[in-house]
């Protein structure tokens, strides 16, 4: 698989505010060597702005870059953000349907798009074509503190005749791809839970009240951290946390991992290069946290003989206490 | 030969949009047609007078009626025309009604082509040959399939009305879903104590045998005269020893069969009596979790048991009964948990269904009668009903209402606070839905007198928040979204076709609809027969039903039985298949094709063979005609040269 190139599409979020996403996947596929090259003079994939309003204009956006990314001659693109993938899952789906939508897009274009490129996630590239046993092989350091609420979001999975990848109700593949590089994953009810979404504009306070909602469950799942998939969700929970806080009357300070950055954290790789200081609420404790694997080893090891080493000096006293009663006895 | 047309305007229902004197008119100009006439209503009384005096004046001798389905009104009319002194089969319907009156509105166009359509008839009509039934002694045994409430009730009137009945049973106990119930509606009466001694009297009736732990393999013959195999499914306990002390159960080491009876609330034995009333009260192994079957090794059963009755070596056995009519009481199923994943999909242990919540309930369920959650066995205090899980809801393929939740609900809500008087129940409805004798005055009292909480929306999710569920919903009359954390959550779960209708279904040759409920005859006259004559229908296989419907169907099934034993002999049909002999090469193709086995190899002087049909096996299908390579085999009247001529008839011009 090695061989294989994929076109990946970061989109206009990971260019800017979720440009953390964008450096920890991209080094994480580095790591699991997943060849990946960007199309060349992309545009935009023609998600919410344009899809609320035509549907037409909306596929012929998003097909515009699937007909740059088909003369790029790969059959797969790997796209993080949700709102792009959904954008270009659904003019690539509908187009393959609808021979007459087909053509009324492919009008629009200069250049017509043939059909030919599957968009994916980054997780299915990982969970699917990766593997989790490949995941897992990389892995250097722990995360012994961590317990991480993995968050979806709502359109990840959704529809599911659109995203046709993992559950549309309870997802697992964040889940199991943290599992796999020894992160602990809480059992967390709100995984597809609306953020708010785009509305932190318009009606701040609503998005402050669903906001709350998905941190404190968070929290009540016993976890410490967040990982997250779409830059919209990351913003939301990470850039409002502290607006939740003077508006609900909360005192969160839990960080908001993009799910890249953290098994690029158990790879070693530097939190330079996985954008960790790009992050709103800070998460120096649990690079701090960071430890290396056989050092963990070895502390545990250590601990556990210690446990022993006091189990049996507690037994001795006990038995040498014993003895005494007996021979106060006789 | 005199043909005489008679065109029924039933009312405006053909009238309305075909123009009945016109098409007599033409009729009239047909060459064969003596007489042509059109009338109100054909079927009345005062209709078909005038059938049978207009043969007698015109010196009629074959009749068309051009009127509704023959399904309605054939034998009507073959009855009217027998009364005059014709052969029944002078008789040719043309339906004008559900295949042109009702399906066109351009009254042009529905009159010509009614014209066309009479005009078959008076063309087959002319080439009709006179039959004649033959009669055959009846079997007056009834055979009865489902042994709950709607089963048990057929087989007790079939009883006392003198016929010998075999009952069949699929699970090891009769008693069925309601034998699970805690309390009916509306008069919360204690189900097994009013069904208990039905059960009781099903075991001792001299005339019902019983085949607990059984299923039917096949099923052979025709009305009156039936051949069915049973297979009696291996319970590893010779039932003739067992005395049903539940020795073996005490001891059994094994604890965690999956509960069929308590639908899994809590676990059972490997070996097992599945209640404490059960009918007959036998122990069954379930080899599934045995260790003897899993492991190899153990024998604890067999070593305890007093009377020697565990075998283990056991082998399912076929037994064959000869009966004359079929009642079908296989009963119904519920939808899985895992179909609604908004709901956790059966991942939450505080998310049960209705028929769980009765066995909580139930002071002989696994609980005792005490209502506990099953994560941490501690007593809710907001306990929220959903109903419609499933039901009414397109998506999942279920665009039926399931009858009866809305009462059940209505009724766990009032014993909720009869069993735990400090607790809330919260109902989630789309509508309360209480059209029996005393069932919404049941639903008030529910809200107002033990109030339970009636919130009018549907619930989109339920999530679990500590030890609470989270039920999230709306409320559509405050037009607001609501939550409740609940401690307990029951979902009314959707009503079903019993896990394997249609195999049953092919086996008994009646028809099931998308959702594999069994089809009557006729939705308003006749609730109770199929289409396969001596089979008749009993309970929710037909339809979700509760149980004052499913009692009083088991009724009128027995009642149909009772009317058909009450000749000894019955009336063949004689549109059947017929061989003719000198043209028959002896391929048996016909046999091969025959879904009912219904034609036989025969040997001729000289040794050519022949196929043969036995004629009261026939069911006049048609699928050997179309099969014989040499025309020699024909439905008798539907012959090829009756169906030509039909065709003949409307490609004139």
């Amino acid at each position: 698989m090695a061989e294989k190139e994929y076109a990946y599409y970061a989109g206009c979020s990971l260019e800017g505010t979720a440009v953390e996403y964008d450096m920890s996947m991209r080094q994480v596929f580095k790591a699991l060597g997943v060849k990946i090259r960007e199309p060349e003079d992309w545009s935009c994939c023609g998600s919410t702005p344009a899809h609320t309003v035509d549907h037409l204009f909306a596929a012929a956006l998003a097909a515009r870059n699937l007909t740059i990314i088909e003369k790029m001659g790969t059959d797969t693109v790997t796209v993080p953000c949700p709102s792009c993938l959904s954008a270009f899952k659904r003019a690539h789906l509908s187009m393959t349907a609808d021979e007459s939508f087909k053509n009324e897009v492919n009008e629009l274009l200069d250049e017509p798009y043939g059909g030919g490129v599957i968009p994916k996630s980054t997780l299915q590239i990982m969970i699917e074509d990766v593997g989790l046993d490949a995941v897992a092989s990389k892995v250097t350091h722990a995360l012994p503190g961590l317990v991480v609420a993995p968050y979806y979001g709502c359109i990840l999975t959704r529809p599911p005749e659109i995203a046709q990848f993992d559950d549309p109700e309870n997802p697992m593949s964040m889940d199991k791809i943290l599992q796999a590089v020894g992160v602990k994953v809480a059992d967390y009810a709100f995984k597809m839970e609306c953020c708010g979404a785009a509305f932190g504009v318009p009606k701040k306070d609503m998005v402050n009240r669903l906001t709350y909602r998905v941190l404190s469950m968070a929290l009540d799942a016993g976890a410490n951290c967040i990982a997250v998939a779409c830059p919209l969700c990351q913003q939301n929970l990470d850039l409002r946390q502290s607006q939740v806080n003077s508006t609900m009357g909360a005192s969160f300070n839990i960080p908001i991992l993009y799910f890249s950055q953290i098994v690029g954290l158990t790879y070693g790789l530097s939190p330079k290069e996985l954008g960790m200081d790009k992050l709103v609420v800070s998460a120096d404790e649990v690079v701090r946290s960071r430890i290396a694997v056989e050092e963990l080893e070895k502390k545990e090891a250590e601990t556990r003989a210690e446990a022993v080493a006091k189990a049996a000096e507690k037994e001795k006293k006990a038995k040498a206490k014993e003895d005494n009663t007996k021979t106060e006895e006789t | 030969m005199r043909v005489g047309v008679f065109i029924c305007h039933c009312g405006s229902n053909i009238a309305g949009t075909i123009d009945v004197a016109q098409a007599a008119a033409e009729l009239r100009k047909v060459p064969g047609v003596a007489f042509a006439t059109n009338y109100m209503y054909t079927c009345s009384e005062p209709g078909q007078d005038e059938i049978k005096q207009a043969i007698q004046r015109e010196k009629l001798d074959r009749i068309v009626v051009a009127a509704c389905s023959p399904r309605m009104h054939e034998l009507t009319f073959r009855r009217t025309i027998e009364k005059a002194g014709l052969n029944r089969y002078f008789l040719e319907m043309a339906n004008i009604r559900e295949h042109i009156s009702w399906v066109g509105l351009d009254k042009e166009a529905n009159t010509n082509k009614a014209i066309d359509a009479i005009k078959m008839a008076v063309a087959k009509v002319m080439q009709n040959k006179p039959l004649y039934s033959s009669s055959f002694k009846v079997n007056k045994r009834v055979l009865v399939i489902g042994g709950g409430v709607a089963g048990m009730q057929a087989a007790l009137d079939c009883g006392d009305g003198g016929l010998e009945v075999v009952l069949v049973e699929k699970s090891p106990s009769v008693g069925g879903m309601m034998a699970r119930l805690d309390k009916t509606f509306p008069t919360i009466d204690c189900s097994i104590c009013i069904l208990g001694p039905k059960m009781v009297d099903v075991a001792q009736h001299d005339k019902i045998k019983l085949y607990a732990y059984s299923e039917i393999e096949d099923i052979k013959g025709y009305v009156g005269n039936y051949q069915v195999r049973i297979r009696r499914k291996a319970t590893y306990v010779d039932w003739t020893k067992c005395t049903g002390c539940g020795l073996c159960m005490e001891k059994c080491p094994s604890k965690n069969s999956y509960d069929y009876f308590n639908f899994g609330v809590a676990p059972t034995k490997a070996i097992n009596i599945p209640f404490p009333q059960a009918i007959p009260k036998k122990a069954k192994i379930d080899p599934d979790f045995c260790r003897q079957f899993t492991k190899g090794k153990c024998g604890v059963c067999a070593k305890i048991c007093p009377t020697g009755a565990i075998n283990y070596e056991m082998q399912d056995e076929i037994v064959t009964e000869d009966v004359g009519a079929i009642v079908v009481a296989s009963g119904y199923g519920l939808i899985d948990m895992d179909k609604f994943p908004e709901y956790g999909a059966g991942r939450y242990p505080d998310v049960i269904s209705g028929i769980q919540y009765e066995r909580l309930l139930n002071a002989s369920g696994p609980t005792e009668g005490h209502i506990v959650r099953p994560s941490d066995h501690t007593e809710p205090k907001t306990i929220v009903f959903v109903s419609c899980a499933g039901s009414r809801d397109k998506s999942l393929g279920i665009p039926y209402c399931s009858n009866f939740c809305c009462m059940y609900i209505a009724k766990q809500a009032i014993l909720t606070k009869d069993h735990i008087p400090d607790s809330q129940s919260y109902v989630f409805y789309m509508d309360i839905r209480s059209p029996g004798k005393g069932y919404d005055e049941f639903t008030r009292r529910a809200q107002e007198d033990y109030g339970a909480k009636y919130v009018r929306g549907r619930v989109s999710r339920i999530y679990p928040k500590g030890k609470k569920m989270v039920v999230v919903g709306a409320d559509t009359l405050l037009g607001t979204q609501v939550e409740v954390e609940a401690d307990l959550v029951v979902l009314a779960t959707a009503v079903t076709a019993a896990p394997g209708a249609a195999q049953l279904a092919e086996k008994l040759h009646i028809s099931y609809d998308t959702f594999g409920f069994y089809v009557e005859s006729h939705p308003k006259l006749r609730p109770v027969e199929t289409n396969t004559s001596g089979v008749y229908l009993a309970g929710a296989a037909q339809g979700p039903k509760d149980i004052p419907a499913s009692v009083g169907q088991g009724s009128a099934a027995a009642a149909k039985v009772l009317a058909l034993f009450s000749k000894d002999m019955l009336e063949s049909d004689p549109a059947v298949a017929k061989v003719n002999e000198n043209t028959c090469v002896g391929c048996l193709k016909c046999k091969l094709t025959c879904p009912f086995g219904a034609i036989q190899e025969k040997e001729l002087r000289g040794g050519r063979v022949v196929a043969n049909v036995i004629e009261t096996v026939c069911a006049g299908c048609g699928v050997c005609t179309s099969t014989c390579p040499c025309g020699a085999i024909q439905l008798s009247h539907f012959t090829d040269n009756q169906l030509l001529a039909e065709v003949n008839a409307i490609c004139q011009k």
